[in-house]
């Protein structure tokens, strides 16, 4: 189950002195992840995720709303899994907000679509996007039951916001999909949020804070404080909320700085990049 | 060629087909690569590149020039086909309306069909205004003589003093050459008339079509903003920009300007209240845009009056939601403009996002502190001057002329203090502005290994401005020699 992805996350772990951190991400179901980016860019993350997952022959519902499908193919290339034989494989459902945003506006209504919103006057409903999300991982017959745990990974719940979906609109979809995708069938949940930082984007804020407080583990990627740097891009930092039996390690935060590669990710610890070294 | 399927939906073939035309009239299967290979009846005619295109050594997308060869540099090559730039207006909107026409320009030039939508002026108009080109045969002389004009005769001396410059890589990269991709124009000319009759472009011209249908649908989109947004997708349709229906003709780029997006005159409240009941009018419609971009061979530049925009999250999202931001800042009626750091330029300019396509890592400019300039032909962007003007303005204030400079203390030591206290001078006077002082760190960095190759004290000089120009960096000539 864990093969490394290669150049990822887990890469920290080989290089790190505490193994024990994140090997529990994928091993443990019923887990939501936040990815949080702030000054910087976090997609990193979600390509990881997306291509751990696949890896890890867990069944994967993309909502990708930000970027294209090729762009995720040739990402995922590089990070050595193919999107589009995933996807025929029945492995992958990929929803893909660009171009269903230009179907839905333009095309005259026959069926629901999963971003009905966008055509609608009012504050955007959800349910057919969690229609849409409960109906890809369900699951199905025997022919696909050889997939391991089901995967939601929606990039970035930020957009939804500036589609004229609520907050609160938004946080309601999350605990659906919880409810079904990490309790119901056993699966994890990995969803982006900008961090708009000073920009004071209240919506964002609620949303953000509202998904902090559920989420087991937060990874924040923050650029750096002093600007960019062509040898450390920002530093992850990593706050596992542990379930309380633990509470001698709860609540513990790390924090490694990263420097992004053409197919990797390599971690290191504060100060410690290889270019000051 | 993996690498050349792209994300923006379907793509030209721009390269790789050389060996098509092969084995007519040849003895061997071997035919030599390169431009004998695809003859004018060649089976690769087809497929040849569109003009004013390339792809891009980073990521294989298509590029398409900006109109400024220097912003090209800066965002990576070019403007990847199916993506958008956003330009942040400058407060009196003066020279955000040069490089939209720029823009269009380009596209006149290069036989690429135009979309011009504004609320403001008649799209008829702004064609007519853009500038002239300064093509090949001419175009270096101009240049030259207009970036030289203001200097002395003997700033074409080459400086010895300079001469690590030279073995700096040159920054331009890819064999083509900048009279196919990107040319420079000159402000002061209008484009010949023949050439904007020979091109091909559409105008939405806000006031003219508001008036026509009045039918409220049941969406939240503004109503200007839902009719451009139906104009483009009729034109993307019907002239085959998405590869849909295949084109019999030949293949080309739809170049989409949007002026003033989200000003009142579109209908949009954003700049009137902070808290507006249709806000995310705006967010939509780029979104739904960049849906219709991602699927056809088009390229989009707007311009936002951000510096109106009253609510500061909209503009975070807005940023989110375009692929290239550049952000204008003129000095105009602002205290940079007395300040001696500035005043050779008009204004900064901010490269806020650089899109990530097909890459886990984005192409960052470590270059962070450009300011641009209009000349009386030409825009240029140059990195901001450090240390070495000021400290040399300073002295001419005082008096002192460039035959004085012996009566200055010269010991190594003393010259050591008067630098260090230019600087923090200098730091002093960024501190009026919080941005720069990161910026600072970094061109100390920058600024320290010439200081030590030279030598000796005085000669921080050599560290001097360079000129962004052709796209290359290039020493400023005739700082040494200041006139008098």
């Amino acid at each position: 189950m864990l093969a490394p992805a290669e150049g990822g996350l887990l890469d920290l772990l080989e290089s790190s002195q505490r193994p024990c951190v994140l090997l529990k991400v994928p091993r443990k179901h019923g887990k939501l992840t936040l990815l949080c980016d702030a000054k910087t860019d976090g997609s990193f993350l979600v390509h990881h995720f997306l291509s751990f997952y696949l890896k890890a022959n867990c069944k994967v519902c993309f909502v990708a709303l930000i970027q294209s499908f090729s762009h995720y193919n040739i990402v995922g290339q590089k990070l050595g899994v193919s999107l589009t034989t995933a996807r025929e494989r029945g492995q992958l459902v990929f929803l893909e907000g660009l171009k269903s945003s230009v179907d839905v506006f333009f095309r005259s209504q026959e069926e629901p679509h999963p971003l009905q919103f966008l055509r609608e006057a009012n504050t955007g409903n959800l349910q057919p996007l969690f229609e849409f999300v409960r109906e890809a991982l369900k699951p199905g017959d025997n022919a696909e039951a050889a997939w391991r745990c089901p995967v939601l990974l929606v990039d970035d719940l930020s957009v939804l916001l500036s589609l004229g979906v609520g907050a609160v609109a938004v946080l309601d979809f999350i605990h659906y999909c919880r409810a079904t995708v990490c309790c119901e069938l056993k699966g994890n949940i990995v969803t982006l949020v900008h961090d708009s930082g000073d920009a004071e984007d209240e919506e964002n804020d609620v949303l953000l804070n509202g998904l902090s407080h559920q989420s087991h583990l937060i990874l924040r990627a923050e650029g750096l404080a002093t600007g960019f740097c062509r040898d450390v891009h920002g530093q992850l930092r990593i706050l596992w909320r542990r379930p309380s039996q633990l509470t001698a390690q709860r609540d513990r935060s790390l924090t490694y700085q990263y420097k992004i590669q053409d197919k990797s990710v390599s971690f290191f610890a504060k100060g410690m990049s290889p270019a000051v070294l | 060629m993996a690498a050349a399927a792209t994300s923006c939906g379907p793509r030209a073939g721009a390269s790789g087909c050389v060996v098509a035309a092969a084995g007519k009239d040849s003895v061997t299967s071997f035919q030599r690569r390169g431009p004998k290979a695809s003859g004018p009846d060649g089976g690769c005619r087809r497929l040849a590149s569109i003009a004013g295109t390339r792809p891009s050594v980073r990521n294989g997308q298509l590029l398409v020039s900006t109109g400024l060869p220097a912003l090209d540099q800066l965002l990576g090559g070019g403007l990847a086909v199916g993506t958008l730039l956003l330009i942040e207006e400058d407060k009196y909107n003066i020279y955000s309306p040069l490089l939209f026409k720029y823009f269009l320009a380009e596209g006149i030039i290069n036989g690429h069909t135009l979309l011009v939508a504004s609320a403001k002026e008649d799209p008829a108009e702004i064609l007519q205004e853009l500038p002239a080109p300064l093509l090949n045969d001419n175009c270096k002389k101009e240049v030259d003589e207009d970036v030289c004009s203001h200097k002395t005769p003997e700033s074409n001396i080459k400086m010895k003093i300079a001469w690590r410059y030279q073995l700096l890589p040159k920054m331009e990269v890819g064999p083509i050459s900048s009279s196919i991709f990107g040319h420079y124009y000159d402000a002061s000319k209008r484009i010949p008339q023949e050439l904007i009759e020979a091109s091909k472009w559409h105008g939405f011209f806000l006031p003219e079509k508001i008036s026509s249908t009045l039918s409220v649908e049941s969406c939240s989109l503004t109503h200007g903003y839902r009719r451009l947004l139906h104009f483009i997708q009729n034109i993307i349709c019907e002239e085959g920009f998405d590869g849909s229906n295949p084109q019999k003709k030949e293949k080309n780029v739809l170049r989409i300007g949007i002026q003033n997006l989200g000003s009142p005159l579109w209908g949009d409240d954003i700049c009137c209240t902070e808290n507006c009941n249709n806000s995310q009018s705006l967010t939509k419609f780029l979104y739904v845009l960049r849906g219709l971009l991602r699927t056809s061979l088009s390229v989009c530049i707007i311009t936002v009056p951000t510096h109106l925009i009253q609510n500061k999250a909209v503009i975070a999202r807005v940023t989110n939601l375009s692929d290239t931001v550049v952000g204008l800042e003129s000095f105009i009626g602002s205290e940079r403009e007395t300040n001696p750091l500035y005043q050779e330029y008009h204004g900064l300019i901010h490269i806020r996002q650089i899109p990530r396509l097909n890459n886990l890592i984005g192409d960052v400019s470590d270059v962070k502190d450009l300011a641009f300039k209009l000349r009386r032909k030409l825009f240029t962007i140059e990195m901001v001057a450090a240390a070495p003007t000021t400290s040399l303005q300073s002295r001419k204030k005082k008096g002192l002329r460039e035959g004085e400079e012996e009566t200055l203390p010269d010991s190594p030591l003393q010259t050591f203090v008067y630098d260090s206290l230019a600087r923090t001078l200098q730091i002093a006077t960024w501190l009026l502005g919080v941005r720069e002082a990161t910026a600072f760190a970094s061109r100390l960095v920058r600024h320290r290994e010439p200081l030590r190759q030279t030598g000796s004290g005085r000669t921080h000089q050599a560290a001097g401005p360079r000129l962004w120009r052709d796209g290359r960096r290039q020493e400023a000539p005739g700082l040494l020699v200041a006139p008098p």
